[in-house]
This record gives structure tokens, sequence and C-alpha cells, in this order.
């Protein structure tokens, strides 16, 4: 290498245009042969745009004619930031690196810009450059590495994308740009992987803790999906034969998949993967989620037990009381929209907190016993006995509501 | 055709004009007859220069839409594809060029037009793929500011503002009478970055027109409507099978009726058609008074004018009603109170139960993402607590891809931490009075009518730069993201424009990034103030609203076509 090393040195030291061979031989005329076979070759490639007019074109011999050559080809443009790279082209086109520093630094940005939007500069950089001076010239100038990372992601050159935003120290931006192409892996398992590996990328601190869940849910979800398929098939579990399911739970976000845990294997034990108390467990799903997603797998499937379950604590006393982290409102809609029954529907909207709310809900949804029941404690006769005529003639409702207005005990305030 | 385009204070026909020249140019270039392959995000742009007449004029006999495969049998010279300059296209013209029987007779020639700029890079892609040379001429074609109407000018394009010196300089050139021997067209020109102002477009627009856009979306003046409540409703002809295609209408300022209302806070539109319906009622009664001849003949001469207002004043009372089906539902109701709260500094460095209840019932992502992002910049940015919970219940809720948009919403700025430790807001909303209590919208005195209370911070920085002139408020100007410079452009005395007596001042105020129909509704609002002093021509590089802005910077979570 280093022979190589002591040719490209005196290269650069040498006069610009002579031409230039990596052999030892001095032989003029070999090395013109070199140089020339080296050019014939690339006439192909080398394209004889018109409007290149701000290009400076040199010959084989070294002499510019006035227009200088591009390399268009699309390929040669990955290939020249490779490692390999610069060797593969006939040298003397190459200008020598003292004349290119002069270039570079004469442009503003403006100008850098513009010759980087005719894409030009850019590929004639990247032929000559090694990549870390290309980068590090970038480094100042944003607009230009604004272009070439549009450019590069445009074309799907992700490496070399990486290795810009690594130098650029933009380590989120990597780890962001690698999580991105697990959305064009569709194999589960192939997914699952490739999650398994982004983990211990730069991603931000709270970002690694969104990224771990991704992982071990889809892991979950992997060993969920072909148990319960097993199950399906099998015939022998109710639930399954009741409601068949509609889709796998692959890749489905989280909270959707502890809907399905609550509504397809509520009361399984916390040890198996597919629990949901197992799920709240591992992703730290707060109280309030949970509940309400709990309630809502229930009360789809009509278990009003369950529901009222949720809903109750146990004090250290032994006494039992109902509490929802949601507001009970909330709990009636949850109900209300799975056709819950008014008895069940009655005992909820009995708990609502907001008295107005209250008498909204309950007169929306006909639970008599608690508007008269409303009416009664805030001593209102007149919205009571109004209440009246939306009761049946003849019923209890209507038998209870005469009873309180005949009460003499209490103290009605109109 | 072009009545909407002349009817503001500069005419923009002219631009108009240009644009079909350079396309005249083009197609006369291709001589022959010739078939069109449209890229088919171009049809709307297109359609608001020129028709298909025009290109019939020049020899334009089929069109279809690019798509892979065979190019269909058309027996043309020239088959001109006009396209977009984006790779994945460019797989596509390749296909069909690949897939031409070449052995038919007469052979067709290609072409490219690409609008709105050349690429080098899909002509490299055309190259590689071996087929760069089957095109004869491939050229561009500069759409880069469409007139939308009157006073209103669009690229339709979302990345396009490094070009917005080139088309300074253009639209100089276009406008008759300014070339630089003769009077400049606009006093002040104002260029304002979204960045200045991520508040506005994030909130929900009052206005007629901006609801209409925020709920069903105007695509180049058109707008797609459910076709229920516009069935004709012909005599004698009942149980006719209901129209299933959507109601395409368009709307511009050509028509009166909705000139009148577009700008207007929706409640103040109801009383306007009911006023609109007792005069063209009381119009077609005329005919029963009409006696003589005369009389007669002057009433059939005014029927079509009659006519077309009452059936515009049908299509927009069966707008206004969809819209108020919207508007007076629950939920557009507690949607708008958050918002409101949050532009009036309200609870905005808490989470907020609403978004917490609506993320719980899976509402739209992107109904949640600009409640939270509206929170964010009422707040100077969140506080960590506050941010993580709202991205860990989302992402628990939606996705955990979704770090990815939250990801980009941060680096626009719209969804970050709050890094200064203080909240900015509250000073620049008392000093730019950006909320305003007692908002009237019947009869609007201030251009906080557009969102019933909250003053567009864009054009309030535009009314101020006005009068008094930005030196009141340089402290404000500071907290605002970005530079600010003012240039004056010295005239020799005899351009300075003569202004007559009471003469208004013309500014040119340029969105970059993007602008929403109710910040066009307050621009309009301050050109008609008596005594406002100046007139606004308003140039954006996109029209908006929250809905398609987030959408643009979400991340597309779908895996690539190839």
């Amino acid at each position: 290498m280093s022979r190589a090393r002591a040719d490209e040195e005196e290269y650069w030291h040498s006069s610009k245009f002579r031409a230039f061979t990596f052999d030892d031989e001095d032989d003029e005329l070999s090395q013109l042969k070199e140089s020339k076979r080296a050019v014939n070759s690339l006439r192909d490639i080398v394209d004889d745009d018109d409007d290149d007019d701000d290009l400076e074109r040199v010959s084989w011999s070294g002499e510019p004619v006035g227009r200088r050559n591009r390399l268009p080809s699309f390929q040669s443009l990955s290939n020249a930031l490779s490692d390999t790279g610069v060797k593969n082209y006939a040298p003397e086109l190459r200008r020598p690196k003292a004349e290119y520093k002069d270039y570079s630094s004469d442009w503003s940005p403006k100008d850098t810009v513009k010759r980087m939007q005719r894409g030009k500069v850019l590929i004639f950089l990247k032929r000559t450059l090694r990549r870390e001076i290309l980068f590090r010239e970038l480094e100042v100038r944003q607009v230009a590495l604004c272009h070439l990372i549009h450019f590069l992601k445009e074309t799907g050159e992700q490496k070399l994308l990486l290795d810009l935003l690594r130098f650029l120290d933009r380590t989120e931006e990597v780890a962001l740009s690698q999580y991105r192409e697990h959305l064009n892996i569709q194999d589960v398992e192939k997914r699952r992987e490739f999650l398994k590996g982004c983990i211990g990328l730069p991603f931000s601190a709270e970002d690694t803790s969104h990224i771990q869940d991704h992982y071990t849910l889809l892991e979950r979800q992997i060993i969920i999906e072909a148990n319960d398929r097993h199950l399906e098939t099998a015939g022998q579990s109710e639930i399954f034969r009741k409601y068949p399911r509609k889709a796998s739970i692959l890749n489905m976000p989280l909270v959707t998949t502890l809907f399905y845990s609550c509504f397809y294997h509520y009361t399984e034990a916390e040890g198996t993967f597919s629990s949901p108390t197992n799920l709240k467990k591992t992703f730290k799903i707060p109280d309030k989620q949970y509940v309400l997603t709990a309630l809502a797998a229930r009360a789809k499937l009509r278990a009003w037990d369950d529901v009222d379950a949720l809903l109750t604590t146990k004090n250290w006393l032994g006494y039992t009381k109902k509490k929802a982290p949601i507001g009970f409102h909330r709990v009636v809609e949850i109900l209300q929209r799975n056709n819950a029954p008014v008895q069940v529907l009655q005992e909820y909207v009995r708990l609502v907190e907001d008295v107005e709310t209250r008498l909204n809900l309950a007169t929306k949804y006909k639970c008599h016993d608690v508007v008269i029941e409303t009416y009664r404690d805030l001593k209102d006769r007149i919205q009571l006995t109004a209440y009246k005529c939306k009761v049946e003639r003849g019923s209890a409702e209507e038998q209870n509501i005469n009873s309180i207005l005949n009460n003499t005990q209490i103290r009605w305030k109109n | 055709m072009a009545a909407h385009l002349s009817s503001g204070r500069v005419n923009l026909t002219a631009l108009r004009e240009a644009g079909r020249r350079e396309l005249r140019q083009f197609l006369d270039k291709c001589a022959g007859s010739k078939a069109i392959v449209w890229d088919e995000y171009l049809t709307g742009p297109f359609g608001l220069i020129a028709q298909y007449s025009l290109l019939k004029e020049h020899e334009v006999e089929k069109m279809v839409t690019l798509k892979p495969g065979r190019l269909p049998q058309a027996d043309v010279k020239n088959v001109i594809f006009f396209v977009r300059p984006k790779l994945e296209l460019m797989d596509i013209i390749t296909d069909n060029v690949l897939r031409e029987d070449r052995g038919r007779s007469p052979q067709r020639d290609f072409h490219i037009l690409f609008v709105p700029r050349r690429s080098l890079l899909c002509e490299q892609w055309l190259k590689e793929q071996g087929v760069l040379g089957s095109f004869i001429h491939r050229e561009q074609y500069s759409l880069d500011l469409i007139p939308v109407d009157g006073d209103l000018l669009s690229m339709e394009s979302e990345s396009a503002f490094k070009h917005v010196a080139n088309m300074m300089i253009r639209m100089k050139r276009e406008f008759p009478g300014s070339q630089n021997s003769i009077f400049p067209v606009f006093d002040t020109l104002l260029l304002l970055d979204r960045n200045v102002d991520l508040l506005t477009p994030l909130a929900t627009q009052l206005t007629y027109e901006g609801l209409i856009d925020e709920i069903y979306g105007i695509q180049n003046t058109y707008v797609k409507l459910p076709p229920e409540k516009f069935a004709p409703k012909k005599q004698g002809e009942g149980g006719k099978d209901l129209p299933t295609e959507p109601k395409k209408l368009q709307l511009n300022s050509a028509e009166e009726l909705y000139a009148e209302i577009r700008d207007k806070n929706f409640n103040a539109v109801g009383s306007v058609l009911s006023k609109k319906a007792k005069i063209i009622s009381a119009a077609f009664e005329e005919r029963h008074h009409a006696k003589t001849v005369g009389e007669i003949k002057q009433f059939v001469s005014q029927l079509p004018h009659m006519q077309a207002a009452r059936s515009s004043l049908a299509n927009h009372t069966s707008i206004a009603e969809l819209i108020k089906d919207i508007t007076t539902s629950e939920d557009f109701f507690d949607n708008l109170t958050v918002e409101q709260e949050f532009m009036s500094g309200i609870d905005t460095d808490k989470a907020n139960n609403y978004i917490e209840d609506c993320i719980a019932q899976k509402h739209p992502l992107i109904k949640i993402l600009r409640l939270v992002c509206l929170q964010s910049v009422c707040n100077s940015g969140l506080k960590q607590k506050v941010l993580d919970h709202y991205k860990r219940e989302i992402l628990q809720t939606y996705g955990y891809e979704h770090i990815l948009t939250l990801n980009n919403l941060e680096k626009a700025g719209l969804l970050k931490l709050q890094t200064s430790g203080r909240n900015n807001y509250p000073t620049i909303r008392k000093t730019l009075r950006l909320w305003m209590d007692d908002v009237n919208e019947q009869n609007p005195n201030d251009i906080s009518y557009v969102y019933s209370g909250y003053a567009p911070l864009s054009v309030r920085l535009a009314q101020l730069l006005a009068r008094p002139g930005w030196r009141s408020i340089e402290e404000v100007l500071k907290m605002l993201p970005g530079p600010h410079f003012e240039e004056r452009q010295q005239l020799p005395t005899g351009l300075q424009k003569k202004r007559q007596h009471g003469e208004n001042r013309v500014t040119l105020v340029f969105f970059l990034g993007g602008v929403t129909y109710a910040e066009i509704a307050a621009l309009r609002f301050l050109s008609q103030m008596e005594d406002g002093g100046t007139e606004y021509v308003i140039a954006t590089t996109k029209l908006i609203n929250g809905t398609s802005w987030i959408k643009s910077l979400m991340e597309k979570l779908e895996p690539a076509p190839f």
C-alpha cells in the first residue's frame, strides 16, 4: 500500500494534468497508453449532455478542453463513496487536491447549493473525496448537507445515510432511521429479531424503553397468536367458538392487545403470557387504562358480574365500595354502548358524582329510580311531579313518586 | 372564466396567461397529434391554468393517467408525460416506455414535461434504466405560483420555498407594467415563515370556507361533498335512486353568494342565507307583477341570473346544513372548548382530561396530535412529565411505530420539551392581543372573529407592520422563532408610485410553509377595513389546514412500495 501512497503523494504534487498510472514504470509511452486505455473505457459512461455548460472537459492527455467531465453513472455514485472508489477511474480526470481546495472555498453557500441542486458538484465531490473529507466539508454547509441527506433518503442509500448521521453525531436520528426499517419487514419472526437488534441503538432514554416495549409486545403477541390459533382450530374452547376471532393480534397496539386479552383470556392466572394481569404488570399499564379496557371487554361480553368486580374495592376492614378511576359517567357510557340492561346501568348511574350529569344520564337512559331518588334528595317537588309523565301509568315507579310526594316529612324547596 | 382572477386589486389573469403561453409553446414544440400521460397529482393545479379546450387546440387528442403497464393504443404522433420529478414515477414511465411496441407504425415520439422543474436525479434514474434516450423533448414547466382567486396565489407544493426568490422575479416580469421602467405593483412584500406561527394552523377554523376545508377538504378550489343533500328534486319523480357519486363543486369568488359568505364566521352565515332566500323569492314573485310585454321581457332576461342565484343558494344552504350537523355535535363543542382554553392560556401546563379521554376512546390520531401540539405551542413546550405521559399513552394506544411520527413533530417544533423553563406564550398573547374575549361574530371589528376569539398571530404581525410598525413590538418579536428584518428597496423618485388620495397601499404577504383559509379571511378583513390603509394580496407555498398539515409531517408508516 505504501507504494501507492508514495505514488499518490507524487501525483498530488506534480504538475496538474500529467498523465499518471500506478505502475512504477517511468516509461512515458506506456504511461500514455495506460491513460488512453483508461479514458477510452470511460467513454461509454461519460455523457455529452449539452446542458453542461459550466463543466470543463479534460482530454485523455490531461489538457482541458473547455468542459469538465461529470460522471453520470448512478452506481458509480455509491461506489465512489465506498472505500475502494477513487482508484477505479482514470486518474488524469481528477483534479489535484490542491486545485480542489481552492475551488470549494470560493463557493459561497448559495453557489454550492446551486451547483449541488444540479447534482454535478455532489457527484464530482463524491468521486474525488474520501468520505470523511466530504462529510467534514458538508458539516459546515448546512443547506448542502440537507440536500445530501434528502438525496440519500430518496435513493434509499441507507448505509451511507447512517454513516453520515453518525459522523454528525446525530445518533438519535441514526437510531430512528434504522428503527424505521422494521416497517419493511413483513415476516413477524424476522421483524421480532430486527426489533431486538434495535434495542441497543442510541435512542433517547424514553424512546429506548418504548422500543424495548415494542419488542416485548411483539414477542408476546407471537406466542399468544400461535396458542390461540391452535385453540381455535381445536374447537374445544367455548369463548373462541362463540366469538371467532376476526383478525390476528400480531402488530396490534398494546391497548388493543390488552382488550383482546381481557376478552379471550380474562380468567387466566398472572403466570401466563396471555393473561391481562401479566400484560398490566409487564408493560406497567396504569390502573385507569386497565380498568377502562377491561370494562369495555367484559361489557361487550355482557359479563356484568365481572364489571361489578372491577369496580369494587375492598378496604382493610372488609367493606366493599365502588370506585372507578375513570368516573362513573364513563362507565355508564361504555355499558350503555353495549346495551346493558337498565337494572345494571341504573346501579352505576346512581354513583355518578355530579348531580346534573347524573340526572341527564338517568333521564336519557330511563333509569327512573335514580331520577326519582335524586329529585327527592334535591327536594325538588316541581321536577318530581313533572317526571310522573315519563313513567308508565300504574307502574311501581309512579307509585313511588306518589308516595314520596305525599310524604309529609319532606321539606320541599318548591 | 377568469372573472374571479380579475376581481382583486391586482389583476392576476396576467399570471395565468403567462402559464398558458408557456404550455402552448411546449405543446407546439412537440409537433403533431399528441396524447398526454398525466401524473394524477398535477391534474388539479393544471386545471386552474388551462382547460382541455386549450389542449385540444394544440392537437392533444387523448389524455390518460400515468400507471404501470402498456400505454393505451392511441393513434398519435407524440406521447408526452406530464410528471413531478419523483423517482417512483420514473419507474412507471420506464415501464411504459419499455413495453412500447417498437414494431408499430407509425412510431410514437416520447417527451417529458417535468413540473415544476427538471431533476438530475430523475434523469439519471431514467438513464440507468436505459430509457433516457427515448425522450426527444425533456423540459420543465415552472408551475410555480398558481392564481387561485383574485387575491390569492398558491404553489400547491410542499417543499418549494427555496424557489421563492425566483418566483418573485418571474412575477415581476409577468405583471403588465411592472417592468423596471414602470411602477412596481406592490408597495410592501411580507415574507412570513410558517415557523413564526405554528399555533394558527392547529386551531379549528371557524369561517365558512375554513370549515368546509376542515371537514371536506378543498382541492384546487374544488370540494367533494356527500351527494344526498344535492339530489335534484324533480317534480313527479318519486323514488329515484339517490346519486352515489360525491357532489363536486367549485368554490371561488366568481360565485356572488360564495364571495359574500366565505370569509364570515359560520355563525353569521345563516342569516345571510335566509335574507338571500327572501330576496330571491321576491324576485321570482315579480313574474306575477309583470303585466306589459316590456315588463315580461325584462323579467325573462333576468331569469338566467336569478336561476343561477337560486341554485347557488340551494347549494350553500345544503353545505351549511352539513356543516351545522358537525358544529352542533357534542364532540365538536368539547374539542373547541379545549382548544380555546389552551389559546387563552388556561391549564396548558398539565395533562388535559379531554385529550386523555379521547385517546382512551381511540379517536383519530390526527385529532389527538392537533390538540397536544396546540397545548405544547401554547405552553412554549411541555414539561417532561406531561410530554412523557402523552407520548406513552399515544404509543400504547396507537402503536409504537408512532415514535417516528412524534419525532417528526418534535423536529418541526410542534410537540417538544419546554427547554427554557419559562412559558413565553402569555406575554406574546397579551402584547399582540391574540385572545379577544369580546368577539363579535356577526359584525366583527377585529380579525379574531375567524377563530371566535383567537386572532391569528401571523395576521396580527401583518396588521401591526402596517400600523404602527414593528418597532412597537420589538421585544415580543425576539421571542418568536427566527430572525426578522426589514429591507427597503430604493426606487428612483420618478418611479415611486404616485398614490391617489385615499388609495391604499398594496402588500403582498407570502406565507412560506402554508396558509389557512381563516388567515386569508383575516387578511381580507383587514383589506376592507375603513381607513385600513392597506390592501393585501396573498401568496403561499400551499393551502393547508391542521389535518393536512400534521398529515404531511406524519411518518408514512406503510412499507415502501419497492
